[in-house]
């Protein structure tokens, strides 16, 4: 059962508080969307083996979703952050870059 | 024969005798005997069947990894099946009966199978289930069916009482020997919260038997000292007959504490579970004997040489006169000189390595006791206990030398590490060669939150398997988790130690080494699944290279003790007839839990009336109190109808329909979801949230709207009310209040953040109550105060007021196609108004109604119901709701999706009426048989049914339902095949059914 902190009420919380939200960062394709967009914008999803963002909702708490930079094969936390941005802060991007040096976005 | 010595035994108060029955014989035992210990003590050396063989079986351990005592424990409502006898205390009054046998323990039909154990192989189940397929229908499936299974399943409710415990601590140590001991004084010395805890009912492990001296003292009495210490020490919890059950994700581990086992009907809870958050973990768990793979192996009187001992120490039980020891390291002549100090034999010592030179077989050698190197057990004699062995050279193929007479055999074939809970989250494994065991790579530790390693292991658990390393070990481990925590670590060295010295182990996968396929097939590796060394090797012939699909296909490890003995000998077989290293071919996963735990103890306290949190309306008590049988929609409790004396169910929703549509009803709506959303972009969102245009609402007015996920499928559905420029309030489905908040706060959060919208769930600030039926209008003007005409409050609008006193808004809006008013009251008026309505209604027929006479109401009328004309896959087109979808939006949640292609396929299926030709009702979920057959074979179906009921009103059955281009074919009959292979002939018609101009609701 992970521990994930709430950037939004800074609650260190139990995973049983929060509930996952799937991958962050998405961007919305709506009507004119081509069909390869749209069924890449809503079914097509990272499966990382390592850093992935995620949405969560701090649902037993205050409620605001955020979003969550972990690692799929170890679960540690890089960092929470809110989810009113549509790319991972620098400081997370730093905290990332520490731990697994050589860490680019999309594995490239 | 085992029997009970005259003296000694650690754990026993022989002032207190404890009378229990075992298969219906009272026999006697003493306080802080185990069950095991004391059938051993009555000369119960034969206590079970074995799964597949019904082989006769006897205890082989003295702990959790017993495979073979397990027992039918208690009676009635205490009763349990599958408890393990070594690890359970006895007391007055035990109840326990051996399992897998019939008709006795002693005479057992099912060992017939042990006669025919050549036509059940290896993958016995596969090579049946595939072929031929009569003879699994007829000749194995029913013996199967008899024979599956240990134990019996309990038939009453469980009488006693579970709870949770949540526990939080900066370092958890699992395992109280003298490893878990040193960690937990090592950790707490600088103020750190320590819980140490331990799953028997003694501390200090292995060490009070394997003797030695730590810090100049007997084990004992360093133990006791460093327990006084910790239990004076304000930062420390020990907890006994406390196992540490699972560890978890970021230092969450599951404690299960049996309480109350040993003293049943004290009142206090039986069990516990310790729901524990530890920033570091130590695993102080030891390590376990391994057997011997000998043929004969499994027979009653074979035991771990280290099981063995424990019970002349600590028990005071003989496990026989004579005693074979049969090693291939040092350690198990400790068994020979105990048994031998208790005054009992030991006519032999079998060695499998070529010598023997270190301190403890000179001492056996000083005993008198005679020792053979290079020696193996051929087989042993006997059938129901042992007789006797057949020795060989351990280097040949098993050709006999000699045949001793003896009445039991200890066996060792070397220790693993407890490896269990350091693996469960991860933690990898080195193979060790000089110890011949897989333990922890420290490198390689589970990690938690952070990064940074939360599990390490201290002690035998680490491989460490003298008494001197396993301390400095454990100490170490208490102090880097101390120091890890931000604490400066004690300055106090780890306790000194001495013990003989041992000499190297040599592996011994199979005794003799060349035994042939007749003493392969009598090598036991499995003893609850019955799995033997020659199965294992059949599976690796069979092309089973992979230790998982080994596991699976010979079922080793896969019992109720997952392999705890019989993992690494597989393994190693394995690896040997791969011919590979043991490495190479690794573990299995190693799964929580480390013992199989209560089901009570996970359900603790969630059971009965507090199994969930009720959700009840302010006017609850009212129904409850007026015959209302409930109905569970989500949390909440809805009256499905008002039963009155001498009326059945069905009876009673006539009557309420009937009266609702002729006179009054009332209905609590107050479970209505109820979402105010504001903002001065309120408009602009619910345009997006909802398939209708909802910016263009007037204050003042309602309008019905339909919620479609991005996917297109509709997902919820109600009454919007502008209440101002900025106000919106939706209502929502019963129970959908919550998962529609969080759906409108995602959107909001995290894709239109910059949107000035703020969103409320006030749900539960309101009661609400539906007044509907022809008087509806009259028993609202009667409590006066506001005007509910047509004109003042036509269709569709709503009003704030006092009526009758009371703070009200009124919504003009029906959904049982009556002439209906919803009352909304906040939540501490509404059973005052609810009382009011019914006092004043009295004179206009007024009659509550529950939710089955609104489904019937809402269905004569063709209104759509979440969850029954939905599943999921149903987008608002299917349901001829086009019109409840705005053409003029450029966007909504689902209108992309809506558009692909087979959302736009005119061949998905549409909503329509069905009307059976008999009146009948139709099966609910029943599906219409097309013509011919699909690509598979299978008849087609051309649509199902998805409401059904008796419609009092029309006095016949009506349904709705999805069916293949159904709105184009009006009229048709189709046919709903029943289970019996009957039929109902049901006619498409219009999904409304009664009063479709609407002239009933619009007055
Ligand atoms: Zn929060």
């Amino acid at each position: 059962m992970l521990i994930l902190t709430c950037p939004c009420c800074g609650v260190t919380g139990e995973e049983t508080e929060f509930h996952a939200g799937g991958q962050a960062h998405l961007q919305r394709s709506g009507p004119g969307a081509s069909d390869e967009a749209f069924e890449a914008y809503l079914f097509a999803r990272e499966n990382p083996r390592g850093v992935h963002f995620e949405r969560w909702r701090h649902a037993n708490g205050c409620g605001k979703w955020f979003h969550a930079a972990r690692c799929t094969l170890t679960l540690e936390v890089f960092g929470t952050y809110s989810a009113q941005t549509t790319q991972p802060p620098q400081e997370v991007l730093d905290a990332i870059a520490k731990r697994r040096p050589g860490w680019t976005e999309g594995g490239k | 024969m085992s029997t009970r010595l005259a003296t000694g035994g650690r754990f026993l108060d022989r002032n207190q005798p404890r009378v229990f029955t075992f298969n219906g014989t009272d026999l006697s035992g003493f306080a802080g005997d185990t069950l095991a210990s004391a059938l051993l003590a009555n000369g119960r050396s034969m206590v079970g069947r074995s799964f597949k063989y019904h082989r006769p079986r006897g205890i082989v351990a003295s702990g959790a990894e017993e495979p073979n005592a397990l027992v039918n424990l208690g009676q009635g409502a205490a009763f349990e099946p599958n408890q393990r006898a070594t690890t359970t205390e006895i007391f007055a009054g035990l109840k326990a009966e051996s399992q897998n046998h019939w008709p006795s323990l002693e005479f057992d039909i099912g060992a017939l199978n042990n006669l025919v154990s050549r036509f059940l192989p290896a993958g016995f189940y596969y090579k049946t289930f595939i072929h031929p397929r009569a003879a699994w229908k007829h000749v194995f499936e029913p013996i199967i069916r008899h024979s599956a299974g240990l134990g019996r399943a309990p038939k009453e409710r469980d009488a006693d009482r579970y709870e949770h415990f949540y526990h939080f601590t900066d370092v958890l140590v699992i395992g109280g020997g003298v490893a878990g001991l040193q960690a937990a004084r090592a950790a707490a010395a600088d103020g750190g919260r320590v819980l140490l805890i331990e799953q028997s009912a003694q501390w200090g492990g292995r060490a009070p038997v394997d003797g030695g001296q730590i810090d100049g003292k007997d084990p004992e009495v360093w133990i006791n000292d460093a327990l006084e210490e910790l239990e004076k020490a304000p930062n420390v919890t020990i907890r006994r007959r406390t196992m540490g059950s699972g560890v978890y994700d970021h230092g969450y581990v599951l404690g299960y504490e049996r309480i109350a086992d040993h003293t049943p009907g004290d009142t206090r809870p039986r069990h516990r579970l310790w729901r524990i958050r530890a920033a570091r973990v130590i695993t102080a768990t030891g390590a376990i004997e391994r057997p011997l793979s000998f043929a004969g192996n499994d027979i009653p009187g074979v035991m771990l040489a280290s099981a063995m001992r424990d019970y002349v120490v600590n028990y005071a039980v003989s496990p026989g006169d004579r005693t074979v020891v049969v090693t291939n390291n040092d350690d198990a002549y400790r068994t020979a000189i105990a048994l031998k100090n208790a005054g009992l034999d030991v006519p032999v010592i079998l060695d499998a390595r070529p010598q023997a030179e270190g301190d403890l077989p000179r001492a056996a050698r000083d005993l008198g006791i005679r020792i053979e190197t290079g020696r193996a057990i051929a087989r042993v004699k006997g059938r129901k206990s042992v007789t006797g062995v057949a020795i060989c050279a351990q280097a040949g193929e098993g050709a006999v030398l000699e045949e001793i007479a003896c009445d039991a055999v200890a066996m060792s074939g070397g220790w693993s590490p407890v490896v269990h809970l350091w693996s469960h989250c991860g933690g990898k494994l080195i193979w060790d060669e000089a110890g011949a065991f897989f333990r922890p790579d420290p490198d390689r530790a589970p990690i938690s939150h952070d990064g940074q390693p939360f599990v390490a292991t201290a002690g035998a658990a680490s491989g460490q398997m003298t008494l001197a390393e396993t301390l400095k070990d454990a100490d170490s481990a208490g102090k880097v988790a101390s120091r890890a925590l931000g604490l400066a670590a004690g300055r106090k060295g780890a306790p000194k130690a001495s013990q003989p010295q041992e000499g190297p182990i040599t592996p011994v996968w199979m005794m003799p080494q060349g035994a042939g396929p007749a003493l392969r097939q009598k090598m036991w590796l499995d003893y609850q699944n019955d799995v033997k060394v020659s199965d294992v090797q059949l599976a690796a012939r069979e092309g089973y290279e992979s230790v998982e699909h080994t596991k699976r296909y010979t079922t080793l490890g896969m019992a109720t003790d997952q392999g705890k003995l019989s993992n690494i000998n597989g393994l190693a077989v394995l690896s040997g007839a791969l011919q590979n290293d043991i490495p190479a071919v690794g573990t299995t996963t190693f799964r929580p839990p480390y013992t199989p735990i209560s089901m009570g103890a996970i359900a603790g306290e969630a059971r009965g009336d507090i199994f969930q949190p009720i959700r009840r309306t302010p006017i609850h008590d009212w129904h409850d109190d007026n015959g209302a049988e409930w109905e569970p929609v989500g949390q909440w409790r809805r009256p499905y109808t008002y039963r009155r004396a001498g009326e059945s169910t069905h009876d009673a929703v006539m009557r309420e329909v009937k009266n609702t549509r002729q006179h009054l009803g009332l209905l609590d709506a107050s479970t209505l979801g109820k979402i105010i959303v504001k903002g001065p972009d309120a408009g602009r969102f619910l345009d997006m949230i909802y398939t209708n245009m909802m910016s263009t609402l007037k204050p003042g007015r309602c309008r019905y709207g339909l919620m479609c996920s991005e996917n297109g499928f509709l997902i919820d559905d109600g009454v919007v009310a502008r209440i101002d420029d900025d106000t919106f309030l939706c209502h929502t489905t019963t129970g959908g209040a919550e998962r529609i908040h969080g759906h409108m706060e995602e959107w909001l959060q995290t894709e239109w953040w910059d949107w000035k919208v703020y969103t409320a769930n006030i749900t539960e600030q309101l009661a609400q109550i539906a007044v509907v039926g022809p008087n509806a209008r009259k028993i609202l003007e009667a409590l006066g105060g506001m005007d509910v005409s047509a004109d003042a409050l036509p269709f569709m609008a709503w009003a704030d007021g006092q009526i009758g006193g009371f703070d009200a808004r009124i919504y003009r809006i029906s959904f049982s196609g009556e002439l209906s008013y919803e009352v909304a009251v906040p939540a501490s008026q509404g059973r005052a108004l609810w009382d009011r309505l019914i006092e004043t209604g009295q004179e206009f027929g007024v009659m509550p109604y529950g939710t089955e006479a609104l489904h019937i109401m809402r269905a004569e009328k063709g209104f759509i119901m979440i969850g029954d004309e939905t599943d999921g896959t149903v987008i608002p087109q299917d349901l001829g709701l086009n019109w409840a979808i705005s053409k003029k939006k450029d966007d909504y949640l689902g209108k992309r999706a809506q558009a692909r292609s087979h959302m736009t396929d005119p061949d998905r299926w549409k909503l329509v009426g069905l009307e059976t030709t008999d009146g009948s009702v139709l099966p609910d979920g029943a599906y219409a048989r097309g013509s011919g057959t699909n690509e598979n074979g299978q008849k087609t179906v051309i649509g199902r049914v998805t409401s059904t009921y008796y419609s009092p009103t029309l006095d016949k059955g009506i349904a709705m339902g999805l069916v293949l281009n159904g709105p184009d074919r009006m009229g048709e009959v189709i046919n709903f095949p029943a289970l019996d292979g009957s039929a109902t002939p049901a006619r498409i018609v219009s999904p409304v059914f009664y009063d479709p101009e609407g002239e009933k609701q619009n007055v």
